[in-house]
């Protein structure tokens, strides 16, 4: 095991790189943390539709969510393969190809959390922050979105560890991330294929447990705080 | 969009065997994810320290590793592990639905356990008393009291992982399982037809992915929960 270790550890880790592209353990976070980072402002845009009442925003919000609920990521993934180049007449390589879909398939989950942020806020929030004087806009801008915005911190946390999943297929159309750098070990080495995949799932279940139990404890933490706070007979201070 | 190749006998069998084989690994798992599940749900609180470990490992495993990784495991790695008889046995039948099916099922017990377990746990243990107190008998109690108030607490997080399971289904392809995706896939390699393929297979799972979603829908609006 030590050997193996010391043989594909950094194969592992990294991929092929510097010869070729970042990829292995890597390539997984980078595509995960861009896919969350960039599908985050997406998902407030898209949420904030799904909470509106004009049905202009609404409508196609919805249609945007649910169909991207719907659909296996592989199919996006094949999608984003044969269209992109269609639409934009320029080859993308497969690392791209896969980022773009990862994405649009996060921006509709990350959008359903904006959207449960905002609903579950109590009303008295928005109606107070209107009886104030602040707009729409304001309102949403400095009362609810930052209450919101905390209350999601659990919820996104384990999206992420969701996308780092999710990036495990995108081996399929040759992207060489974490699960595409064990198939090749796996070929190389042909025999143990058990203990190559172990690895393989260790790689994975480290950061992923790792996250799980982090968002867990920030979940407590919101609700203890939350809790403290209303605490009845707490002094109002004016 | 030119779909003629469906005239031709052997795509159109190719798809709708896809589709069948999407749905019977679907449904395979679910069930036997769902068996499990009541088992694990229930092996989660016993006295037993080192059976407590083993479940939280279990079900820790299955929820933090891809599932398309748990199906390489199966796939490539127990083979190597089962003794020679059995192995024998199994590569006699079909390996890669049987081990996507292990696997899926699997996987999806780990979920189905937690949503169970929370459900049950979010009952107050006084329901159960003032049950008793009326003279319901611990079983009754179970059934009258407990079982409905959990059941539509847990409904709704049940559907979303069954849909979660469908679209995994789709995974299956990885270890050359020939469900939808890889029917499609399969086509489009041979007719150089992806926007037609793709646009089937994607109806298909749209379909009954919004089958299930609106079930969820509708049986949160039914059945809201009256306390929390």
């Amino acid at each position: 095991m030590f050997e193996f270790i010391q043989k594909y550890g950094l194969f592992y880790l990294l991929g092929g790189w510097p010869e070729t592209e970042l990829g292995g353990f890597a390539g997984t976070l980078v595509l995960a943390g861009v896919g969350v980072g960039v599908s985050f402002p997406l998902a407030i845009v898209i949420g904030f539709a799904r909470t509106s009442k004009n049905p202009a925003f609404f409508i196609p919000a919805s249609v945007w969510v649910y169909m991207l609920r719907g659909i296996p990521l592989l199919m996006i993934l094949f999608w984003a393969y044969f269209l992109i180049p269609e639409l934009t007449g320029r080859a993308m390589t497969p690392f791209a190809t896969a980022m773009a879909a990862i994405i649009i398939y996060e921006s509709a989950f990350m959008a359903e959390i904006v959207r449960a942020g905002i609903l579950g806020l109590p009303k008295g929030q928005t109606e107070a922050a209107r009886s104030i004087g602040l707009g729409y806009w304001q309102a949403m801008r400095y009362v609810v979105l930052p209450q919101a915005l905390v209350n999601m911190i659990p919820s996104f946390v384990n999206q992420f560890v969701s996308t780092v999943k999710a990036t495990s297929i995108v081996y399929i159309i040759g992207v060489s991330e974490l699960t595409f750098v064990a198939q090749q070990v796996n070929a190389i080495e042909v025999t143990n294929p058990v203990r190559t995949f172990i690895v393989l799932a260790f790689f994975y279940f480290i950061p992923c447990w790792g996250l799980s139990v982090l968002s867990r404890k920030i979940e407590r933490d919101i609700g203890a705080r939350r809790k403290a706070a209303n605490a009845p007979g707490k002094e109002i201070r004016i | 969009m030119d779909f003629s190749f469906l005239a031709q006998e052997e795509f159109l069998l190719a798809l709708v065997d896809g589709l069948l084989i999407t749905c019977k690994l679907f449904l395979a798992s679910w069930i036997c994810g769902f068996a499990i599940a009541l088992v694990m749900a229930n092996l989660r609180d016993v006295r037993f320290a080192v059976v407590r470990f083993v479940v939280s490992a279990y079900l820790e495993y299955h929820r933090n590793v891809p599932t398309v990784v748990q199906m390489l495991v199966w796939y490539f790695a127990m083979p190597e592990l089962l003794p020679d008889s059995i192995r024998l046995w199994v590569n006699r039948g079909n390996t890669e639905f049987l081990f996507a099916w292990v696997a899926l099922s699997l996987n999806v017990s780990a979920y189905f356990a937690e949503d169970i377990r929370s459900g049950v746990r979010a009952i107050p243990a006084t329901q159960f008393e003032a049950a008793r107190a009326i003279g319901l008998s611990a079983l009754g109690g179970i059934i009258y009291v407990i079982l409905p108030q959990a059941v539509r607490l847990t409904i709704p997080t049940l559907l979303n992982r069954t849909l979660i399971l469908f679209k995994d289904t789709s995974l299956a392809m990885a270890i050359g399982v020939a469900e939808l995706t890889y029917q499609v896939r399969n086509i489009e390699n041979i007719t150089f037809r992806a926007f037609e393929a793709y646009f089937i297979a994607t109806v298909a799972y749209l379909t009954i992915s919004l089958l299930i979603m609106f079930a969820g829908a509708w049986f949160s609006r039914r059945f809201t929960v009256a306390y929390r």
